[in-house]
């Protein structure tokens, strides 16, 4: 029971991470119908811009823990500031040109460019895994339980709870957004019909860059999640992320924003609890396994609207 | 005295589709006689287009039967078949209101396309195709001869290397009947075929439809909205509004039955139902 | 005349500045502070500045971009005029392509002497090594092409085959002791065999999540590569691989070699031309039986299901099984490759079957031109052989891949050859179809 807690409590703080991401994939397939393969990479650069900016700063465990709290704000703000100059420059030089044109054509981009900042990000940083000791100890320690092969003690660190808490700031906002907004109304009007939408006076550009910009920026703030967390990030980890929020956003129902957070927790907690209870060499094909499954018996998601075949 | 209830090639029985709670389709049912032209008329929304996707199987009918019976005396249960072999198989073919050509391949692939069954049987499932063997070899220049012959009847001959997708619009709905044809089948569906046609368009498409009906022993089964053709070349019409049966018979008692002028000839002005039509409804 | 002038050069600055602090917020981190562990401080990080290549970039970009401004975008006389009179008319590909397949053809198989009498035995091996990578990858491209190109089906797993091909023969030899030729057409098999057991479920999944889902099977048969460790040797992979004979006489010195049977000196080289002409002999035979397919029901019938699916079910196409037989024939050529290369290698591992490969293939299809033999060609040798040839610039190599992609694309979004030839034709010469009427296929 404890060691299950304990998975639980984790599960939910990488869940919180893929459904942020998610959100990106979700929103962009929504209203451009295309998968942004490059997305998972601009989480991986927001990642990388947060550790730099951590390091610059010269933040460490023994900063005291106002100023800390303080400048990781400042921090994610810059992260998402520039994550978010990175989603818009791919999507102005990648992805508008080949806007209307072949579809193949704007995904072989996406993967075009998820190679470029892989490999633009190798060259700059370096190929080696870069390590932040962690900003954050300590945590409370929900129960304990102790047997013959010593205590365990389910514990839920700060740092978890600042992502959780973050992320679900984050969403609540996030949705109010879409959903109260011109901007929001501009996005949905552009996801049902971009031809009318221009007509009736939207701006059907800037709305799909700003689709973009907000993908990019919460892919920043979970970059910046992650670096904490694990405390240890490398070029690649975009791909692997990206594959599994994009998992997130299919398995809650694509186009829809709760439908990404609630596959994102989803994720997180398989994820966990495979590697809990069965092999942690093979939770990523759990993942991928699930992502065929969904895919292949429930299309639509959980929260999807089903696509009906017109003839 | 019906003609169509005798030894008809198509039967409607009950037929019902509901899509969640909207009922587009409320126990139909009809004959298409053998031999005849029948057309499906109604005004939009009555569910005509429905009906053609139950019999060639893209819908599966929630109730009631399709059954189909050919010239050889072969029975088939439409409603139960996968949509490919009701064409295979049970010899129905169709064309759709919007027109489904293979746009980036010429004419004369669109029609060896449609051929498709009978070539595979005759290359051997591809394998004997590899090597080049005679069997083929004929087979295909019989495919080749048959295409011909339909791009000739529909005067399209000369553009055979042409891609589908440059033809005019009413060519391109000749080309897609021809097409269905190449399928060699016992019933031919056709939605809405002289929608956007000018009028002498229409008139060669209703020598045609004649056509296929006397010399190649094949029933059409037709969805219309355009009365005049409808009322000239059809053997038998079927109403349908808001997915029930209004009236059944010749064209004569159709135009004659009070319950069809209240609900289609006499309420629905043209133009209303041309801008209806363009809007999607 | 003059104010219109200053006003475009006003205007011209303006954004050519944008473009500048644009490209100042992309590269200002990323590529200005480089964090990395410091040495002999413990694991403590550390930033290296780097502000002189943030200003080389920065100025790259205002310069590059004002410099577009005054003289290509906003001007009457664009430069580019003059390049676009240097593009090939359309039509003019086939009359080139009528020639330059033969020619590309003898070319291919003259190679190895051509480059042996110009390089000798020791210099030429570089090359040969190239030609081989090359045209594995073209045997690759035109496997996928089957799939992607003819039946419209995205796949974006190809190199599970490859790793099925690749790993069917190294365990097969190393397990049982068989032979490369026993092997081949057993790779093949299996291969066949996973794409129709994958591809069954799948192939009613449409456009970008079928892609999806055979990127996902495609992980999930290289994560098991990896794991299984007693079976597959796991990240260590498989290594003494044994190579082909040539008809039972090994590439070896002594008195049953190759060299011995047909009285030449031992020399390492006849393997490399061996391993070319079996690549290239494996290569052509896939181009001879896609073009002959093509012209069969099967092929017309792969087409017409990329043009429109529903309308091949109303003409009695069984659809999943036309897209079976796509799916696996690709998947065989895919494992016919594999076990190419892993004979070549005499080594291989997980490793060398990563997404990017899929992606790369993929790339080489597309870039290519969807359904064009001869692109498959071209793009490989573009980007395959384009960047082999510039070692120096290793480093760079898969950044320069990647921007490529892109431009390509942007370029030319149906690939480099994009016209379509009609598979059959009542008048003798059949001419291209374009590709703004060719259709992609929605799987």
């Amino acid at each position: 029971m404890e060691y299950f807690l304990q998975q639980l409590i984790n599960g939910v703080t990488l869940g919180s991470i893929y459904g942020l991401i998610a959100i990106g994939y979700t929103m962009v397939y929504g209203i451009i119908g295309m998968i942004n393969f490059a997305h998972g990479d601009i989480f991986m650069v927001g990642a990388f811009i947060a550790l730099i900016l951590i390091v610059a700063l010269g933040l460490t465990a023994a900063t005291p823990l106002l100023l800390l709290i303080l400048a990781l704000g400042l921090v994610l703000v810059i992260a998402m500031a520039l994550s978010a100059a990175w989603g818009w420059t791919v999507e102005r030089v990648a992805y508008r040109p080949l806007r209307g044109s072949f579809r193949l054509a704007p995904l072989i981009t996406a993967i075009g460019a998820s190679i470029t900042l892989q490999n633009y990000i190798q060259i700059s940083q370096g190929a080696r895994n870069k390590p932040l000791q962690p900003l954050f100890s300590g945590g409370f320690t929900l129960a304990e339980k102790t047997s013959e092969q010593g205590t365990f003690a389910v514990q839920i660190s700060y740092m978890q709870i600042m992502i959780i808490v973050t992320t679900t700031v984050l969403m609540v906002g996030f949705t109010l957004l879409i959903n109260k907004t011109s901007l929001g109304r501009a996005q949905r009007a552009c996801e049902q019909d971009r031809k009318m939408a221009s007509l009736l006076g939207v701006n059907v550009d800037r709305t799909i860059s700003l689709t973009f910009v907000m993908g990019a920026g919460l892919a920043a703030v979970a970059g910046l999640m992650f670096l904490l967390y694990y405390g240890v990030i490398d070029f690649y980890i975009g791909f692997l992320a990206g594959v599994k929020a994009f998992t997130a956003a299919v398995l809650g129902g694509i186009g829809s924003l709760p439908g990404a957070m609630l596959g994102g927790l989803l994720i997180g907690l398989i994820e966990t609890f495979w590697s809990g209870y069965f092999s942690v060499e093979y939770k990523d094909v759990a993942a991928f396994s699930i992502l065929a499954i969904v895919l292949i018996f429930m299309p639509e998601g959980l929260l999807g609207r089903p696509e009906v075949e017109k003839v | 005295m019906t003609p169509w209830n005798d030894n008809p090639v198509l039967k409607v029985e009950h037929l019902t589709m509901r899509f969640g709670g909207l009922v587009a389709i409320n126990d139909l049912s009809f004959n298409v006689g053998r031999g005849d032209i029948t057309a499906l008329i109604g005004p939009n929304g009555a569910g005509k287009t429905t009906v053609f996707n139950c019999i060639t199987g893209f819908y599966k009918p929630t109730e009631g039967r399709l059954v189909m019976k050919q010239k050889k005396g072969d029975s088939f249960l439409l409603e139960r078949m996968p949509d490919f072999k009701i064409s295979a198989r049970a010899k129905v073919a169709r064309t759709f209101q919007n027109i489904r050509l293979f746009g980036g391949m010429t004419l004369l692939e669109n029609l060896m396309v449609a051929q498709h069954n009978p070539l595979m049987l005759a290359s051997g499932m591809s394998v004997a195709g590899i090597f080049g063997l005679a069997g083929y070899r004929q087979a295909e220049t019989e495919a080749i001869d048959r295409a011909k012959y339909w791009l000739n009847r529909i005067g399209l001959i000369a553009r055979a290397d042409d891609p589908a997708a440059d033809l005019p619009y009413g060519d391109q709905r000749r080309l897609e009947i021809a097409r269905a044809m190449c399928t060699g089948p016992e019933i031919l569906c056709l939605d809405e075929p002289a929608a956007g046609l000018n009028p002498k368009e229409s008139a060669e498409l209703n020598a045609l439809l004649r056509f296929i009906r006397d010399e190649h022993d094949t029933s059409v089964l037709l969805i219309e909205h355009d009365m005049s053709v409808v009322m000239e070349i059809s053997d038998h019409v079927v109403v349908l509004d808001y997915g029930e049966k209004i009236s059944d018979g010749t064209p004569e008692e159709v135009r004659n039955d009070p319950a069809v002028i209240a609900a289609y000839l006499g309420v629905a002005d043209e133009e209303v139902e041309v801008v209806e039509e363009e809007v999607g409804l | 005349m003059m104010a219109q002038n200053d006003s475009l050069f006003t205007a011209s600055l303006k954004d050519a500045a944008a473009g500048g602090l644009i490209a100042l917020a992309l590269f200002g981190i990323t590529l200005g502070m480089r964090a990395d562990v410091a040495a002999g401080l413990g694991g403590q990080m550390v930033i290296d500045y780097r502000w002189g290549a943030v200003a080389i970039i920065v100025a790259i970009v205002f310069f590059g971009r004002l410099a577009l401004n005054l003289f290509v975008w906003k001007s009457d006389k664009p430069v580019t005029q003059y390049f676009s009179t240097l593009k090939p008319k359309p039509g003019a590909g086939s009359k080139v392509g009528a020639f330059a397949k033969p020619a590309l053809l003898v070319l291919a198989v003259a190679l190895p002497f051509l480059l042996m009498s110009y390089y000798g035995a020791s210099g030429s091996r570089r090359f040969l090594d190239l030609a081989i990578l090359v045209t594995t990858y073209v045997m690759l491209g035109w496997g996928l092409n089957i799939v992607v190109g003819l039946a419209g089906l995205l796949d974006l797993g190809y190199v599970a085959f490859y790793a099925v091909g690749a790993y069917s023969y190294a365990l097969l030899a190393h397990y049982f002791g068989f032979s490369f030729w026993i092997c081949l057409p057993l790779a093949g098999i299996l291969a066949a065999f996973w794409g129709i057991t994958l591809g069954f479920p799948v192939l009613r999944l449409r456009g970008d999540y079928l892609a999806i889902v055979t990127l996902a099977f495609g992980e999930i048969i290289r994560v098991v590569l990896l794991n299984w460790y007693n079976f597959t040797g796991g990240p260590d992979g498989i290594s003494g691989i044994p190579r082909p004979s040539f008809f039972g006489l090994e590439f070896e010195r002594g008195e049953n070699g190759f060299a011995a049977f047909f009285g030449l000196d031992y020399s390492s080289i006849h393997r490399i031309i061996f391993l070319y002409y079996l690549i290239l002999i494996m290569a052509l035979a896939t181009n001879f039986v896609t073009m002959r397919l093509r012209r069969l029901p099967v092929g017309r019938a792969w087409e017409a299901l990329r043009e429109d699916e529903i309308a091949c079910r109303s003409l009695g196409i069984n659809t999943t099984n036309t897209k079976l037989t796509a799916f696996a024939l690709g998947a065989m050529f895919g494992g016919f490759a594999g076990s190419f290369f892993a004979t070549r290698q005499g080594f291989i591992s997980p490793e060398s079957f990563t997404f990017i490969e899929s992606a790369v293939i993929l790339a080489i299809v597309v870039l290519g031109g969807l359904g064009s033999q001869i692109g498959v060609v071209i793009a490989a040798l573009v980007m395959i052989g384009g960047f082999e040839l510039i070692r120096e610039f290793e480093e760079y190599r898969m950044l320069v891949f990647g921007l490529l992609m892109v431009v390509i694309m942007v370029w030319k979004p149906r690939g480099l050859i994009s016209t379509r030839t009609p598979s059959i034709a009542l008048s003798g010469k059949a001419r291209g179809i374009s590709a703004d009427l060719v259709q992609e296929g929605h799987g």
